[in-house]
This record gives structure tokens, sequence and C-alpha cells, in this order.
């Protein structure tokens, strides 16, 4: 579990960690229909805001946030750049072969970086601040409606909270497997893509084979104690909504509202 | 090779709220030639101690600069070096031939069965082989390699050469592992709980393979164990891992006197340790080295020595 910060729980007690996971994924989706919605510089300035000060509630060090933009950097660039090269804007900076330089491109693809960096933090944020487990209550409550049109919605929850909880088993997998070809000489580090993608064979097959006998165990556990997923099961944590969410229900709404606002009446893109 | 490890300190995932300090200031001399062994609870550094020993977990880099050590306050002592010699290679020192190091110590890892990933028992035997050789060795090198280590974990060349690695059974499968680890000739050759998960007899037949290893191969063994029979049973040196640090190094003769304090320690003595103070709070004083062989012959000696009917035990 050395380097990976992407997508994984950040035990700090802090405000934002106590917030209901079902606001927290609302919060979630009304954030990213604003940082879209948002049209001009003033409504991606005060999405970004708003991130910083949700960043500094959780108590998260910023270091960590920016390792998972790290990981992204490589996709915004080449989407910034993509959307540089084509986009067709009107003053004209600089032109060769099909490709112009323009002001509404640069603009465009400044914008276009911004919101995927939001995008990333905010996502990640919410991993860094909610446990695997409540991630998933959540998820499962809020598809509740869907169980009215006979959507395993339990079944699907499960799924995805086992998948959650084999990240970090499977990445320490990785890493002991590694060390140990390691010993033995492996050399993960040299050589161009090709040989570094051969290099993995070794730690890719038995990382599979050690996947597959844990999924068996884990079923033939589940079989051993009847799990069906069916009936009425309770819960160990109920989520309840309290004062601490209505508050940052209302700010996700203040902010919506806000970028609404500034859209209609702040036209300019910058 | 002589391994030397001063005022050694180890913290996982520092910085963060995940830090565990699983080393703390350990210090540890192996000497070359020796059948050592690491014992300690669970969670108490033992592997992690074993993975710096070829460069799978290094030193953070700001003990490496030595000329550049942190300045102290006038009247405190400067913080203790870290040391960490493996042979002529120091572990300290910026530029650490990491491959050369790996070549001379092998390192078995834990269920080293997991590791297997090539088609044929042949391929995966050969794969360190071919990692640590300077230029490709040829198919007759690979082959005269390849099947003297099957041989030496006790395993048919000609039988096992084409099987792959995953039908083979779990005991062979370890074997396999160890063969591809030694096949190198490591002059050191560290195991991390060699026997963990087999019976009684594939114990046994491991720590004959061990023994048969640091007669013919590998001059010095390291086992990192918490089971105690085998800690007494094999090895010439044990240290005593606690909580990061190391409690004392003695051989296991002496070590086992004090059973109370291994007791307090929360690990377990070996059957015969249990047995002698049993004994001794009975009035009976078994001398022994708390191998088994050598406690029932005391036993037995002291019991013909009063006539054939002593003892309360
Ligand atoms: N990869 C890792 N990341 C974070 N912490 C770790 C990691 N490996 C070990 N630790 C922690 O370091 C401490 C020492 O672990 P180590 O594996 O060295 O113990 P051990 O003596 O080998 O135990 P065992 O007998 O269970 O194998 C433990 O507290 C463990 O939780
Ligand atoms: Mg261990």
């Amino acid at each position: 579990m050395k380097d990976v910060s992407f997508g994984q729980y950040y035990p700090v007690s802090s405000y934002v960690h106590r917030l209901d996971p079902r606001l927290k994924l609302l919060f979630l989706i009304a954030y990213i229909v604003a940082i879209f919605l948002a049209s001009n510089f003033y409504g991606l300035a005060a999405c970004a805001g708003v991130l910083v000060v949700i960043v500094i509630a959780a108590r998260i060090p910023f270091g960590k946030v920016l390792r998972a933009v790290r990981g992204v950097v490589f996709l915004v660039i080449f989407t910034a750049a993509l959307n540089i090269l084509f986009y067709n804007g009107e003053t004209v900076y600089a032109s060769w072969w099909v490709f112009d330089i323009t002001k509404e491109g640069l603009i465009f693809s400044a914008f276009l970086a911004l919101r995927l960096v939001l995008l990333v933090v905010c996502s990640s944020l919410l991993t860094y601040t909610t446990t695997p487990v409540s991630l998933t209550d959540g998820v499962e409550s809020l598809l509740t409606p869907l169980k009215w049109i006979k959507i395993p919605v339990h079944a699907l929850a499960l799924v995805m909270s086992i998948a959650l909880r084999f990240i970090p088993i499977l990445m320490d997998e990785t890493e002991r497997i590694k060390n140990a070809q390691k010993a033995r000489g492996a050399d993960f580090e040299s050589g161009n893509l090709l040989k570094r993608i051969k290099a993995m064979v070794p730690v890719l097959v038995p990382l599979l084979l050690s996947a597959f006998r844990r999924a068996d165990e884990l079923g033939d556990a589940m079989d051993a104690r009847c799990y069906t997923g069916s009936g009425k099961r309770t819960k160990y944590k109920k989520l309840r909504f309290t004062w601490r969410d209505l508050i940052a229900f209302l700010v996700g709404a203040a902010l919506i509202a806000g970028v609404v606002l500034m859209k209609i009446y702040l036209p300019a893109p910058y | 090779m002589r391994i030397v490890a001063e005022h050694l300190s180890y913290v996982y995932n520092a910085k963060s709220p995940f830090a565990t300090a699983a080393l703390r200031d350990v210090s540890l001399t192996i000497e070359e030639g020796e059948f050592f062994g690491i014992i300690g609870h669970t969670g108490s550094g033992k592997s992690t101690f074993v993975q710096h020993l070829n460069g799978l977990l290094r030193l953070p880099s700001s003990l490496k600069r030595r000329k550049k050590r942190p300045k102290c306050k006038k009247g405190e002592l400067p913080p203790p070096e870290t040391v960490l010699r493996v042979g002529e290679f120091d572990l300290t020192e910026k530029k650490t031939d990491f491959r050369a190091l790996r070549k001379s110590v092998g390192m078995v890892f834990q269920y080293p069965e997991y590791q297997l990933f090539a088609e044929t028992v042949r391929d995966d035997v050969a794969f360190g082989l071919k990692n640590f050789s300077a230029e490709k060795p040829s198919e007759e090198q690979i082959d005269g390699a390849v099947k003297a280590a099957l041989e030496v974990v006790g395993l048919d060349y000609e039988e096992m050469k084409d099987k792959s690695p995953f039908e083979l059974s779990g005991g062979q499968k370890r074997r396999v592992a160890i063969a591809g680890v030694i096949v190198t000739r490591p002059e050191v050759l560290v195991l991390d709980e060699p026997a963990a998960g087999l019976d009684p007899l594939g114990k046994k037949e491991v720590m004959e393979l061990l023994h048969r290893l640091h007669r013919e191969w590998c001059k010095t063994i390291v086992i990192v164990s918490h089971d105690m029979d085998e800690i007494s049973e094999n090895c010439t040196q044990a240290a005593v891992f606690s909580e990061g640090r190391v409690v004392c190094v003695l051989p296991p003769k002496e070590l086992f006197r004090r059973a109370d304090e291994l007791t307090a320690l929360g690990l377990d003595v070996p059957l015969t340790a249990k047995l002698v103070s049993a004994l001794a709070r009975r009035g009976v004083e078994v001398d022994c080295d708390f191998t088994t062989e050598d406690f029932v012959q005391n036993v037995l000696a002291l019991w013909q020595a009063h006539g054939g009917k002593g003892g309360g035990a």
C-alpha cells in the first residue's frame, strides 16, 4: 500500500468525514453538474473555491489531493492540447497547416482542463472521506427506488463493496509478488515500454491466479454462512440525516444556484 | 558474508495517518556460516527486517547522505549512525548494486508457491538464472543449473521439467519455488516462514532440505519463524523480535532457559522447554539443549539413574 492515493480512504476525523454518504454522493453529482454548467470564469472559480473549502474542512493534506490529480495529468494535457489545435475560433494567434491556435480555443481548453481537474479532485475527495462500506450503503439507499422495478440493488451494492474492498488487497498482493520476483532478479524499472510490459508477466500471472483463488474462497465463505442476499437485512450502521448534512445540502444548492445565476448575468466566458 | 545491522529503523507509510514503526533501532549481527533463526510474535517486524537484507526495503535516503547528517544541538548526543552491511555491500551507500546483492542474497518469501508463473517448471526455475546472468546463458548451462537446483530440493529433473508448476502438489510447488531462488547459488539464503502451512511431515522435510542446502549450497541460512520447536531443533543462533526491537540474540540452548521471559513476550516455548520447566517445578533438573533427541536421552539417562522408577513426570 505504498503509493495508492487514488480512491483510498484517508482516516482522519472531520466534518466532511461524518457527513451522510448519501448526501456526499448527491453533492458530488450536483457539483459535477455545476462544473459543466459553469460557462464563465466566475462560475468555475466559485466551484474551485468551494472545493478548496471542502478540502480544508476534510483535513486532507493538499499534497494528497495533488497526488490524485497526478494520475490524470496526462489525460488533461492530452485533451487540452487537442482542443487548442482543433477548436474553431475567430481570433487566430498562430496557424500551421490545418491547425489554428485561437483565443477561443485556448480559453476553452483551459476551462476543460480545469473542469477535469475539479472532477477528479471532487470524486477522490468522496473516497478519501467515505469508507467503502458507508459508500456502498449510500449507493444502495439512493438506488432503492430501482428495487420497485425489480433491479437487484442489494446485489449490485454488494458487488461494488467487494470490488472496493479488493482494491487494497490486490495492491498489497501486487507489491508482494513484485518483491518476490525482484528478489529473483526481475527488473521493472528499466528498458523500453515493450520490455517493461513483458517484465510484468511474472507479476500478472500469479496476481490473476490469486485473485481467482480469493474470489473462490470468498464465495465459499459466503455460502458457508448461508448468505443469499434476500430477505430483510438490518444494518450495522444506520444512515441518518442530521443538521450537518443540512448545512452541506444548503452549500451545494447555493453553489448550483450561484453558477446558474452567473451563467445568466455574466455571460462573458472569462 | 557477514550481515551487520546497527540502529536500523523502519517506518511504513511514513508521514501519513497509516504510519507504523516496524523496526526500532535494531542491531543484529549474523556471522557467516550460521543457521540463524528469527522469532517473534506476529507483527514484530521479522519480515520487515529480512527484506532489508537484499534491498527490497531501502533505507530512507536521508540516512544515506552521510556527510550532511542533521546537525544537533549542543549537549545532545548525535543520533546513532545506521549501519547495514551484507558482506561487502554497504546498503547505507548511495549507489548499491542491487542486482549483485540480490544474486548473493537469495530470498524465499512466505508461501513462495504463489509466485510461480511460467509454463513449465524448468522455465520457472530458470527465471532467476536468466535475470542474474551477465550474458545470456546457453540452453545447456540452464539445463545443468536447473537440474542441480531441482535435485538438491529433492525433485526429479526429468519427471518435473516439462510439467506446469500449477499442476503440482503444494509441497512440490514450494520446492520448485525454493529451487527457483537457489538456482543462482546465493551465499546467503533467507526464508520467511519456510514451513508455514505444511503438515508435520512436510515441515520436517523442508527443514531437512534447509540443512542439506546449508551443507552444500549456501553458507549462511536465515529463517523467520514463529514455531519455537523449529528454531530450537535447527538453528545455531536465534534472535527474538518484539514490537520492532531485538530482545536478545542467543543460541537456542541458552534462549530457552529463559522460558518465562519468552512467555511474557507472548511467544510459545518449545515443548521440550515446557517439559523441562514442568520437571524443574517438581524438583527434577534436566540439563539439555532443548532438541527433542537430546531431551529424550537426558530424561532416559535420569530415569535409569533413578533405577527405572523415578520422577513424577
Ligand atoms: N506493506 C506494509 N504496509 C504497511 N504496514 C506494514 C506493511 N508490512 C508490514 N507492516 C506493518 O509493520 C509491522 C511489522 O510487520 P512484519 O510483516 O515485519 O511483521 P512479522 O514479524 O513478519 O509478522 P508475521 O509473523 O505476521 O509475518 C506490522 O505492524 C505490520 O502491520
Ligand atoms: Mg512476516
